[in-house]
């Protein structure tokens, strides 16, 4: 088989994937479901999640004129990710209506997605970084619009949009700066030449504005303005799509450019990232404490999660790495699971809105309320859930590197959270009062019930035997080892 | 020959405008014009270093900042003309059922 | 470099307009009718504000086309270095064409190129 081809295997299949579910969408009669193309994305996922798989037997390299490049580490993320659209294909297939209007172009549209998400994880080249940004961008903007008759639908896909470009114009203009700099855009070039000699002033403000731009894509503070009222406005398994897998390939991309191209720039990076991590964690937290809207919760909940995960960046060392990938995937587990109660709940159209209105869930559905609860346990960090696990290797990692403060302040935070996710709790498991709202939740169906096993079992495991994904994740850390000891020196 | 700093003094005077733009301007379509201005900017930028390197991939790279412009473009103007038509209004200030 | 022709051009050029602009201006006629300050003095009278909303069609055909239009750059470079990337460069060029055309299907597909609402449209509407 052509070596070249096998290095996007995954993303070639998922572009088929969404081509065909694009041209068969008008084919179809105009009432009928649209359900089956959405099992053929779900089938799609999953060939290229074992595409994915299938990679780690490749010898590392890198293909397309050095622009693409398969490692243990791009594969661990294509498998997040994969994983990820899978969960979200099986929440769509429950919660939206299978015979309204361009339901196709939905499925199509998370694969195309993805296909950017899996690019940006495996490009070591700004280019390709740039084009997988946008392909995952681009697609995730028109699904947050997907409600386009309702009056929150496209403002929220209009402040998305806005902030997103406007963030994706200064990642672009931090790239041409790097490039005068250097005058290469190979992030494994950048880092060779700015090992010798003085480092240029340009590359250090092009270093600072990608840093502006990845930061508005993964909502960390103070660059998260947008992210309640987008999250609040989007359909809800969109939102539990972008709130994990595009922010995880972003946090992906932001690992390989600042310890590949960046090593020796520490200095410069490690107190902007240690600033961005303490103010993401308290702006998240402080700001999640008054929100009656579960949505805006989770958005202010996903901004202190993104805080989290940047303090797992400073501790400049292949743990620190291997923490902020495992973090990524009890993240994306838990959020993912969440959200598709939420969706199932509250359904395409957001019916249930506030805490409120979730009084009661467990009585109406123990099994709606259970998975709930127990997502919510995991927000927390309570031991024997993934999210515990994912903490304590974050804080572990930044004591190790000597960041005291940063640690106190992120377990001061993890205890401020607890109050709003045990508001949410309380409320799911306290008498009923809107059983009107509640009477609206229908049964759960076989989509639902396969993407809750499988982020409740994906989190239950990463709490009871983390082991096996943590080991995976050091293996790709390890690839970014050689220039993470160059940043110690 | 015009040395390159010129350039790059144009380009980063072009994206500040278009930077303040984006937050000053209150129709929505103006700002999304200024988010095009940062773009060309950029463009700008790299078209100066492609000359000074002499080297090839930045203009490839402006090729791709166009074509990914052009897309957004259109995905832009898609969500707009849904606004106008739930809203009536492309003023920023009151696309606002949201609030902090 | 001699600077003298430029000079002479320049002089020339400034000559001309001021002697067009003066002579129009002694032997021309001056009068002042309703119809003197409208736009379009002799032509036909303009109706209505040119602030009038347009159909949302010529949005989606523009959009459609700044897309496909600029697609085409790749087409360009392509043909600068057709003969270097050779068969595999080709191949690649199809394919990039193939997923343009899918994308041409779909939309002659959804009707989103039909001028007129066709009956397909009007039922999704």
């Amino acid at each position: 088989m052509n070596m070249q081809l096998a290095r996007i295997l995954p993303e070639v299949i998922l572009t088929i994937t969404g081509v065909i579910i694009m041209l068969a969408e008008p084919l179809l009669q105009k009432n009928s479901s649209r359900k089956p193309l959405g099992w053929f994305a779900v089938l799609g996922t999953l060939a290229a999640l074992f595409a994915s798989m299938w990679q780690l037997h490749l010898p590392d390299g890198t293909a397309y004129f050095g622009t693409v490049q398969t490692d243990a580490y791009s594969v661990f993320f294509h498998v997040l990710i994969a994983g990820i659209v899978l969960a979200t294909l099986l929440v769509s297939l429950d919660s939206i209506d299978g015979s309204a209007e361009s339901v196709g172009e939905f499925f199509a549209l998370i694969c195309f997605g993805a296909v950017g998400m899996m690019l940006m994880t495996s490009a070591v080249e700004l280019l390709l970084v740039f084009i997988g940004l946008e392909i995952s961008s681009i697609s995730t903007y028109i699904m947050a619009c997907f409600r386009r008759k309702s009056a929150k639908g496209p403002e929220s896909a209009i402040k998305y949009f806005l902030l997103g470009s406007f963030a994706t114009a200064f990642f672009l203009y931090g790239i041409a700066l790097i490039f005068g700099a250097t005058g290469t855009t190979a992030i494994a070039a950048i880092g060779r030449i700015l090992t010798v000699g003085q480092t240029p002033l340009l590359a250090v403000v092009g270093l600072a504005m990608i840093l502006i731009g990845i930061g508005f894509k993964v909502s960390a503070a103070p660059f998260q303005v947008w992210t309640p009222d987008v999250y609040e406005g989007a359909p809800s398994p969109v939102v539990g799509l972008m709130s994990t897998a595009p922010k995880a390939a972003a946090f992906a991309v932001l690992l390989r450019i600042l310890y590949v191209a960046f090593p020796l720039l520490h200095y410069h990076w490690q107190p902007l990232v240690w600033w961005m991590a303490v103010l993401s964690m308290c702006v998240g937290n402080l700001g999640a404490l008054r929100q009656q809207n579960v949505k805006r919760m989770l958005a202010y909940s996903s901004i202190a999660n993104a805080g989290y995960l940047l303090a797992a960046f400073t501790a400049l060392s292949q743990e620190g790495v291997a923490a902020a990938s495992f973090y990524a995937v009890t993240y994306a587990a838990m959020n993912v699971g969440i959200f598709a109660v939420v969706s199932h709940a509250g359904g395409f159209g957001d019916r249930l809105t506030l805490v409120q209105d979730y009084r009661g869930l467990a009585y109406r559905s123990p099994l709606l309320g259970g998975a709930m609860a127990f997502f919510l346990i995991s927000l927390i960090g309570i031991p024997f859930t993934g999210g515990f696990f994912g903490k304590f290797y974050v804080f572990a990692a930044a004591l190790h590197s000597g960041m005291v403060w940063l640690t106190i302040i992120g377990l001061i935070n993890s205890g401020i959270a607890c109050y709003y996710y045990l508001r949410l709790l309380a409320a799911v498991y306290s008498k009923p009062v809107h059983t009107d709202l509640l009477d609206g939740i229908p049964r759960p169906t076989m989509p639902l019930l396969l993407a809750l096993v499988l982020t409740v079992a994906a989190t239950l495991i990463l709490g009871i035997v983390p082991g096996q994904v943590l080991s995976l994740a050091r293996a790709g850390a390890n690839t970014l080892v050689p220039y993470v000891t160059t940043a110690m020196k | 020959m015009v040395p390159i700093s010129y350039y790059l003094v144009l380009s980063a005077i072009l994206f500040s405008i278009g930077v303040g733009a984006f937050l000053i301007k209150r129709n929505i379509i103006t700002v999304f014009m200024s988010i095009e201005l940062m773009l060309n900017a950029v463009n700008l930028t790299f078209v100066a270093f492609a000359h000074q390197w002499r080297h090839v991939s930045g203009q490839i790279f402006v090729f791709f900042v166009m074509v990914v412009a052009a897309a957004e473009a259109a995905v832009g103007l898609a969500i707009i003309i849904a606004i106008f038509r739930t809203r009536n209004t492309l003023n920023v200030d009151q696309v606002d059922l949201m609030k902090l | 470099m001699t600077t003298w022709p430029l000079a002479i051009y320049f002089a020339a050029v400034l000559f001309i307009v001021v002697v067009m602009l003066g002579v129009s201006y002694v032997l021309g006629q001056r009068h002042r009718d309703p119809a003197t300050a409208s736009q379009y003095e002799s032509g036909i009278v303009s109706q209505g504000s040119a602030r009038s909303r347009v159909s949302v069609k010529f949005f989606l055909v523009a959009a459609l086309f700044v897309v496909f239009d600029l697609e085409a750059i790749f087409l360009f470079l392509w043909a600068v270095t057709g003969r270097e990337l050779g068969w595999p460069g080709y191949i690649e060029t199809l394919i990039f064409a193939g997923v343009l055309l899918a994308a041409f299907i779909y939309l002659l597909r959804t009707g989103a190129l039909d001028w007129y609402q066709t009956a397909f449209d009007k039922e999704r509407s």
